[in-house]
């Protein structure tokens, strides 16, 4: 490369520890985000499982685990939406993705603060530990949920698991929330300050400007979060009375007075709705990036898909309100907060139909990584048209205790996220790991995820429609949901079977790593920075220079190229301009 | 060749950088050993930045005990006892005097933590001066700014320590009303802030026993100052809140 300039390379660390334990290399520290939510996806999705079990089985008694109480239930309830929220798709998409490939992809050499990233990878880890813990204490896991609502969750005496276990769970949210918190500084003033040459912000790869607009959101909602979870441990454990007010435990005058419960609930949704898309948003960079990529076209829209990121991301934070609709809140708010939200429908539309633009008339190249994006699109499309009905408060109240909440968020935030994240693994790890993971199998994993998980997803909406309440643990004996009984004994074999299916992937991921065919740096002839250079990438990302950009990130079928593919950093048709 | 974004000649980059016309970035993140020198201009911006952009989310922390105090104070709670709907709310009668004289301690320390900033950023540049054989420059010592900033702050601190002291003794403790536990809490999460930002100015006055090259502390010294300002005008606004909103 003709421009390229010398870096002072940092030296590549010596020693295990300092190379794979502690290291300050982001694309280590992405790879411990990374593994670390796969660690905890399948924890999270065996407590799903056994949810599934006792939905259907009430009485069963399993091996290991017993017989599961409705207490029980309410904690694997919690326990599973705390993982998955926290530890799976704000972990991997962001953390875990955007650390390894955000510096790559804006040509810097690392993240603007390595230590500042190792910590907070430390102690994200530290968080996890914790909350896991929760299950080994005493009392056992908390049942508050994982939106936590006060009362329940601020009083010691309310049930067994809200002693030590509510605490434990309080603690690591809040050390996640230190955790993110520093993530996102690093992730904001790395995409602001070390750009390469020639990387204006917009030339960026929608997927820095997903981690870009993420970080934003997480660096707002997360201090929110803490000083939450700080009123909430005062509550419990210094008898304060933020969020609990007079109130009677068996039959016991609690010392609290006057505390207002709709407090946390909008403390906490403030947080909640834009956690909603720090999850998705990275998905949707990297579908954007890899519809693009194996369509062989230019992305839609690019500058319309930027202002949607930064719509979506504005208005996320207006619209927590929605999540309250039950509470009593006064009509006019419901409106406002109803407005705002159906308003995010203009953005998401904007990147749906752009997406499809993207697809149409393209020479698609169906790879496992466009399976899983073009996946994500369809779940997305689902999971998003069910939300402007909740978005009514008409049918909201109705509706928002059933069971049509919860096929909601699993198809749009839950399983569309984690389709994103199957995208991103099946298209970066030849580059991650300098192999290629086997196609056949990948395709296998697709077709049963995306109609298993259609399987178990969509049934939900017409049990929400037909009044089955949520978060209650046992439903067979109740006369007027008995003739739901098949429809649950369906999903529940649905979710056995596309947990099983994800066994595969999780094969195809370490055989690849070792055995799985040879990649070259370019394998899906793609035009951003992490292709330009050696597979995997060294210590300083570009070997000992910093690359030069000309063009923007989707150069797909120039008319007059040489190639179909114009690299980023190719200075071909400078000179004619 | 045509292609779908504009190109660029490479010679004449048309970056745009958010924040500012930073140049590109051959400096490489932090470590910085090696044949050259660090571009230590280049890491004092980013520290900027970086100082910048975490300044955010501790506003959005302080912000939400505000809106949390403002809805606690003006949510009405239902009564199980009389079956109606109650504002639960008794002011805090804060030491008004002993807050004063601590604000006026941490402005002094903002101040004087200016001082320093200046003081080191004088010393950084004439480090290269006074490293020329036989050229002196006289003695430069000065007032130790840094150390004075410290003190003040720990007077500071101390001071809201004899604030609390004195709401106990006025029958305020952390759980007798919601107005007294957001005092505590509120004054609490500050004066933690406050204590981290006087660690790091301590740290950076002890490494200067060491080897530390000056530039490298003169970045910890100036970020620290304009986070101690922030701290300063942050104790105003909780200050005033809690006076105003009592």
């Amino acid at each position: 490369m003709a421009t390229s300039a010398p870096v002072h390379a940092h030296a590549a660390p010596q020693g295990f520890i300092r190379k794979y334990v502690f290291s300050l290399d982001h694309k280590i520290i992405g790879l411990q985000y990374y593994f670390l939510a796969l660690v905890a996806v399948f924890v999270g999705m065996f407590l799903s499982l056994l949810m599934r079990i006792h939905l259907i089985w009430p009485t069963a008694v399993l091996p290991l685990v017993g017989e599961i109480k409705p207490e029980t239930y309410l904690s694997l309830l919690t326990m599973h939406g705390t993982i998955m929220v926290f530890f799976v798709l704000t972990t991997a998409p962001q953390s875990g993705f955007g650390n390894y490939f955000l510096p790559i992809q804006i040509g810097a050499p690392d993240m603007a603060f390595p230590v500042l990233n190792m910590l907070s990878f430390w102690t994200t880890f530290v968080a996890f530990v914790i909350l896991v813990s929760a299950f080994f204490v005493s009392g056992g896991a908390p049942l508050h949920g994982w939106t936590g609502y006060a009362p329940l969750s601020a009083l010691q005496n309310a049930g067994p698991g809200q002693q030590l276990g509510a605490d434990l769970w309080i603690t690591s949210i809040a050390i996640f929330c230190v955790a993110s918190l520093m993530g996102a500084l690093n992730f904001i003033t790395t995409t602001l300050d070390l750009r390469c040459k020639g990387m204006t912000m917009m030339r960026m790869p929608l997927t820095c400007w997903a981690w870009f607009v993420t970080a934003i959101l997480g660096l707002l909602a997360f201090g929110v979060l803490l000083s939450a979870g700080i009123l909430l441990l005062l509550d419990r454990n210094l008898g304060t009375s933020f969020y609990v007010p007079l109130v009677v435990v068996n039959g016991q005058v609690m010392r609290h007075r006057g505390g207002s419960p709709l407090l946390w609930q909008h403390l906490f949704w403030f947080f909640g709705h834009p956690e909603v898309y720090i999850a998705i948003l990275p998905g949707m960079g990297v579908t954007s990036q890899l519809l693009s990529t194996f369509s062989r076209k230019p992305i839609f829209g690019y500058k319309a898909m930027v202002y949607a990121i930064m719509g979506i991301g504005i208005l996320g934070f207006v619209v927590w309100g929605h999540h309250m609709f039950m509470s009593g809140m006064s009509p006019y708010s419901a409106f406002a907060f109803s407005i705002m939200t159906m308003l995010i429908g203009v953005p998401s539309a904007i990147k749906t139909f752009n997406w499809l633009g993207t697809i149409h008339n393209g020479r698609v190249r169906f790879y496992t990584p466009m399976l899983f994006a073009i996946g994500f699109v369809s779940l997305f499309v689902s999971g998003g048209l069910s939300g402007p009905f909740l978005a009514q408060p008409v049918l909201d109240i109705p509706l928002h205790d059933t069971y049509f909440v919860v096929g909601h968020f699993h198809l749009i935030m839950g399983v569309a996220a984690i389709f994103g994240i199957f995208a991103g693994t099946y298209y970066w790890f030849p580059k991650m790991f300098g192999r290629m993971m086997n196609e056949s199998l990948g395709r296998v994993h697709f077709v049963i995820t995306l109609i298993g998980t259609y399987a178990i997803f969509m049934p939900m909406h017409y049990l929400g429609m037909a009044g089955q309440t949520r978060r209650y643990s046992q439903f067979t004996e109740v006369q007027y949901m008995t003739h739901l009984i098949p429809l649950q004994t369906f999903m529940t074999y649905a979710a056995f079977i596309t947990i099983a299916a994800q066994l595969i992937f999780l094969f195809n991921l370490f055989w690849s790593m070792f055995k799985g065919e040879k990649a070259s740096d370019n394998p899906w002839h793609a035009t951003t920075l992490e292709w330009t250079t050696t597979t995997p990438p060294p210590h300083d990302n570009f070997g000992g220079h910093t690359p030069a950009v000309y063009h923007g990130p989707y150069e797909y079928s120039v008319p007059g190229a040489a190639k179909d593919y114009l690299m980023q950093n190719d200075p071909a048709g400078v000179a004619a301009h | 060749m045509a292609s779908f974004s504009p190109t660029v000649p490479v010679s004449v980059p048309a970056t745009g950088h958010g924040g500012g016309s930073v140049p590109p970035s051959y400096g490489g993140g932090g470590g910085g050993s090696g044949d050259g020198y660090p571009d230590y201009g280049r890491r004092l911006r980013r520290a900027r930045l970086g100082l910048a952009v975490a300044l955010a989310p501790i506003l959005m922390f302080f912000v939400s005990l505000v809106s949390a105090y403002i809805v606690r104070k003006g949510l009405p709670t239902f009564d199980e006892k009389t079956n109606t709907y109650v504002r639960e709310w008794n002011s805090v009668e804060l030491p008004l005097a002993l807050l004063l004289v601590n604000t006026g301690l941490l402005a002094a320390s903002s101040i004087s933590a200016e001082f320093a900033r200046r003081q080191i950023t004088r010393q950084a540049a004439l480090a290269p001066v006074r490293s020329i054989p036989g050229v002196s420059l006289g003695n430069e010592a000065g007032v130790p700014w840094l150390y004075v900033t410290v003190l003040l702050g720990a007077g500071f601190l101390v001071g809201q320590w004899l604030a609390w002291q004195e709401l106990a003794a006025r029958g305020f403790y952390l759980a007798t009303n919601a107005g007294s536990s957001f005092v505590y809490l509120m004054t609490a999460a500050h004066g933690i802030h406050l204590a981290g930002g006087a660690l790091v100015l301590l740290y950076a006055a002890v490494v200067s026993l060491f080897h530390k090259p000056i530039e490298a502390r003169r970045i910890v010294v100036d970020v620290t100052a304009w986070y101690w300002h922030f701290m300063f005008l942050l104790w105003v606004g909780i200050f005033g809140f809690l006076w105003f909103m009592r």
